[in-house]
C-alpha cells in the first residue's frame, strides 16, 4: 500500500469563544485590557475538535457523520487547509478541492464565463487548464445559454450548479464534500453523485461530510462518527451509522424522559443500582434503558459478532434472514455457576425478546479459559429499525459476571414499512366476494450482496 | 519578506485575473463604463482647480500653470489613498473566500493596490496630453517609473499591514479615513515643497513623511523637468521596504487567525 492520502493524528482545534461584550473586538478595548493574550485564556476557548485521529487510504471514500455542531465542518476545513489545527498533526497528499461552499468566489457583476475562469484559477488550475475544461464545465452545469450573463442574474440553483461544476473539474487527488449535494434538483443531485462515483472509480480519495446516512452506507469504505468534537466510533460504515442511529434514538429517548419529571426518579434508581438482579428479558421498564456495562468480570465477554447465513460479519439485516450471535468469552478461573443470556430491545428501549440458558433448562457444568457461545436466530421476525442487544453472563441467582447493556446493536432494513414490535410469518388469502390485487412479487433488499459490493 | 514576494509571484495568474475582474466589475452597468477611469481624475482635477485658482488662488511662481502642477500630484495620491482605504476592508469583504476556500489571503490587498495602479496608469495619458499641450513634457518623464516603484512598495506594505489588522480591529477603517485626509495635507500635493523655507519646523516634519519625497519626485520628473531629489526618494524607498517587510511579517503572523475572525 502507498502512503495514505490523509493522515490525522490527535488533531485538536480550539476556537476563541466570543463573549457578547467582545464580539466586536475594538482597538480601544485591546489597548485598555492589555493585549490579545488576555483573550486566549483557556476558559475563553471552545473545543471544536478534540484529539481526533484517522487515516484515509488513497483511493477510498471516507464518510464523516455526526450531529450539528459535532465538529464535522471544522474537520473538513482543517483537511482543506483553510484553518490549521491547534494541536496534533494533519497531512494531506495531493491537490485538494473542497466543495464546502459552492461558488464562494463568484463576483455577481461579471459573467458566468469570467467567473468560471477566475474561480478555476482560485481553486488551483492554470489559465490554460481552465480554457481546456471550459466547455466540459459549462455542459456539466447545463448553463450554456446563460454563460455570458452576469452571475447576479442566476437563480440560486444555477449558481450552485456552476460552482459545483467548476470545483469538480479542478480534478483533485482529494475531494472534500460538505453536504453540498442537498442543493439542486433531483436530476442534478444524481449527476453529482455519478460524478463522485466516477472519481471513486478513478482511484481518487474522497472525504464526505453528510447527514445522509444512506449515502454513507452506500458510498463510503470507512466512516467516522464525531460526537462533541471527539471520535465516537470509526470503521465499517454500516456499523458506525448503526451506532450513530442508536445514539440518536437514545438521545430522543432522553429528551422524552426529561420532559416527564415523574420518570426521572425511576431512572435515577436504575442508574445507581449497578446490577439489576434480573435475567435479560425480565428487564427494566422501557424508560430506564441505558447502555452500560457492569459485573465482576470473572467471566468476561471479550468480543461480540453478528454473522449472516454465510458466516460474514454484518450489522444490517433484512427480515427473514438468519442471524447468528457469537460471543467470545473468557473465564479467569474455572466457574461452574453460570448462565448466558441475550435480550433484544427496540431503539425506544422496549424489550422485544429475552432468553437465557437457565430459562431454557441448560445445566451449567464448567467454563474455563476461552469459550465461544453462539445463538442462532433463524429467520429474523422483526420490522425495520435499530435493535439493541443485552448480552450477559451471570450466576443463576442473577449476580452478573459481565453484563453488556445496549452496547451492541444491529439494524433491520425492509422495503415494507409495516409497524409493531415483531413480524410474525404471515400470509394473506382472500375468498368469496373480496377482490384484491396482490403486489408485484418483490424480493427483500439483498443487503449482503448489493451494499457491500 | 522574501517568502511574501515569492507567494505573490506564485499567485501571479490569480492576481492578474482578479485585477482584471476588479477593473471590469467596477464600472459594469454604468453608462460611461470604462471611460470613468479617465473621467474620474478629470473631475477631481476640475474640483481642485476651481478651489485653488478661483476661490483660493495659488499664485506661487514656480508652480504655474497651477492646475497642471496639481494634476501631477493628485493622480499618484489618488492611487495611494484609494489603495489604502479599500485594502483595509478587503479581507472582511471577501470573508466568504477566506473562510470557505483555500485562498491565499495576501492576494486580496495586492489586487486592491494593483487595480488602483491600473487606474493610475489609465489616467497618465490624460496627464501627458495636458503636459504636451502646455509644452511641459520633458525628457525627465522617462524617470517616472522610479517614484512609481517606491510608491508601489510602500503602498503594498501598508496595504498588507492594514488589511490584516483591520480584521482584528474594525475601528481602523473609521480612523483611516481621517488619517488619510490629514496625510493628504501633510504631503506636498496642493502646495510646493520647495516653497517651504529650509530649516523651518514644518519642513522638518514634512521630511519625515515618505510620501513627501515620492510626491516631490513626481512633480520634478513630470512638471519641473529637472530632478535632484534622489536622496529623499532613496530614503522613501528604505521606508517602503521596511513597511513591506513589516506588513508581510504581520500578515503572516495573523494569517491563521483570519478565517476565524472574519
Amino acid at each position: 500500500m502507498t502512503t495514505p492520502a490523509i493522515v490525522a493524528r490527535d488533531v485538536s482545534k480550539l476556537y476563541r469563544r466570543f463573549a457578547h461584550r467582545n464580539q466586536f473586538r475594538t482597538l480601544k478595548s485591546a489597548l485598555l485590557t492589555g493585549s490579545v493574550l488576555s483573550d486566549l485564556r483557556p476558559e475563553e476557548m471552545f473545543t471544536a475538535l478534540d484529539g481526533v485521529s484517522f487515516e484515509v487510504p488513497r483511493g477510498t471514500t471516507f464518510g464523516v457523520i455526526g450531529e450539528n455542531g459535532s465538529g464535522k465542518s471544522t474537520l473538513l476545513k482543517l483537511v482543506a487547509g483553510i484553518t490549521k489545527p491547534t494541536r496534533g498533526h494533519l497531512a494531506v497528499e495531493g491537490r485538494v478541492s473542497a466543495l464546502i461552499e459552492l461558488g464562494a468566489g463568484f463576483h455577481p457583476e461579471i459573467s458566468g464565463r469570467e467567473n468560471v475562469s477566475i474561480n478555476g484559477i482560485m481553486l488551483g488550475l492554470t489559465r490554460r487548464e481552465v480554457e481546456r475544461r471550459f466547455d466540459e464545465i459549462v455542459d456539466f452545469a447545463e448553463l450554456r445559454e446563460f454563460i455570458d450573463a452576469p452571475v447576479k442574474t442566476y437563480s440560486s440553483g444555477m449558481y450552485m450548479r456552476l460552482g459545483f461544476a467548476v470545483a469538480i473539474h479542478v480534478d483533485p487527488e482529494v475531494l472534500l464534500i460538505d453536504e453540498v449535494l442537498a442543493v439542486g434538483d433531483e436530476a442534478f443531485t444524481r449527476k453529482c453523485l455519478d460524478k463522485i462515483a466516477e472519481f471513486h472509480r478513478r482511484g481518487k480519495t474522497i472525504l464526505f461530510v453528510t447527514h445522509s446516512l444512506g449515502l454513507v452506507e452506500k458510498m463510503c469504505d470507512d466512516a467516522l462518527w464525531l460526537r462533541h468534537g471527539r471520535a465516537a466510533d470509526r470503521g465499517d460504515p454500516k456499523r458506525v451509522v448503526d451506532a450513530y442511529l442508536t445514539y440518536v434514538a437514545g438521545g430522543e429517548e432522553e429528551a422524552l424522559l426529561l420532559s416527564q419529571p415523574a420518570a426521572t426518579s425511576a431512572l435515577a434508581t436504575t442508574l445507581e443500582g449497578p446490577a439489576p438482579q434480573a435475567a435479560p428479558g425480565e428487564a427494566a421498564p422501557a424508560t430506564g434503558y441505558r447502555p452500560g456495562r457492569w459485573g465482576g468480570r470473572e467471566i468476561e465477554i471479550r468480543a461480540v459478532r453478528l454473522l449472516d447465513a454465510r458466516g460474514r460479519e454484518r450489522h444490517v439485516f433484512v427480515p427473514g434472514e438468519s442471524v447468528t450471535l457469537v460471543l467470545s468469552v473468557h473465564a479467569r478461573e474455572p466457574v461452574d455457576d453460570f448462565v448466558f443470556g441475550v435480550g433484544l430491545f427496540s431503539a425506544e428501549g422496549t424489550n422485544v425478546y429475552g432468553t437465557n440458558t437457565d430459562i431454557e433448562g441448560y445445566t451449567p457444568r464448567r467454563v474455563a479459559g476461552d469459550a465461544e457461545v453462539k445463538l442462532a436466530l433463524e429467520g429474523l421476525s422483526l420490522i425495520e429499525g435499530t435493535y439493541l442487544l443485552d448480552l450477559a453472563v451471570h450466576r443463576r441467582d442473577g449476580t452478573p459476571y459481565d453484563y453488556l447493556r445496549g452496547l451492541h446493536s444491529f439494524r433491520v432494513k425492509s422495503r415494507l414499512k409495516d409497524v409493531g414490535l415483531y413480524r410474525p410469518l404471515h400470509r394473506w388469502s382472500f375468498a368469496g366476494g373480496a377482490e384484491i390485487v396482490p403486489p408485484e412479487p418483490r424480493r427483500e433488499l439483498e443487503l449482503g450482496d448489493d451494499l457491500s459490493a | 519578506m522574501i517568502a511574501a514576494i515569492r507567494a505573490l509571484v506564485r499567485y501571479r495568474a490569480l492576481v492578474r485575473s482578479l485585477v482584471s475582474r476588479e477593473l471590469k466589475a467596477r464600472y459594469r452597468g454604468s453608462v460611461l463604463g470604462f471611460l470613468w477611469s479617465f473621467v474620474n481624475p478629470l473631475l477631481v482635477l476640475l474640483t481642485y482647480t476651481l478651489v485653488f485658482t478661483v476661490i483660493l488662488p495659488n499664485r506661487q511662481e514656480d508652480i504655474q500653470p497651477y492646475f497642471l502642477f496639481l494634476f501631477c500630484g493628485i493622480l499618484p495620491w489618488t492611487w495611494f489613498q484609494a489603495s489604502l482605504a479599500e485594502s483595509s476592508g478587503v479581507i472582511i469583504a471577501s470573508g466568504n473566500l477566506i473562510k470557505k476556500v483555500l485562498f491565499p489571503a495576501e492576494v486580496l490587498p495586492t489586487v486592491t493596490v494593483l487595480a488602483n495602479l491600473a487606474h493610475f496608469l489609465l489616467g497618465l495619458p490624460i496627464l501627458f496630453a495636458f503636459l504636451a499641450w502646455k509644452g511641459r513634457l520633458a525628457w525627465t518623464a522617462v524617470l517616472l517609473p522610479l517614484p512609481m516603484m517606491v510608491q508601489l512598495v510602500l503602498t503594498l506594505g501598508l496595504a498588507l499591514f492594514l488589511s490584516a489588522l483591520t480584521v482584528h480591529f474594525r475601528d481602523i477603517q473609521n480612523i483611516l479615513t481621517h488619517v488619510l485626509h490629514l496625510w493628504f495635507f501633510a504631503t506636498p500635493v496642493i502646495y510646493s515643497y520647495a516653497a517651504i523655507p529650509e530649516g523651518s519646523p514644518l519642513r522638518q516634519a514634512l521630511r519625515l513623511n515618505p510620501m513627501t519625497h515620492v510626491m516631490v519626485t513626481y512633480q520634478q520628473v513630470l512638471f519641473h523637468g529637472n530632478v535632484d531629489h534622489w536622496r529623499g526618494l532613496f530614503l522613501a524607498l528604505l521606508v517602503g521596504v521596511l513597511a513591506f517587510a513589516a506588513g508581510a511579517f504581520l500578515f503572516d503572523r495573523l494569517r491563521d487567525t483570519l478565517p476565524e475572525e472574519v
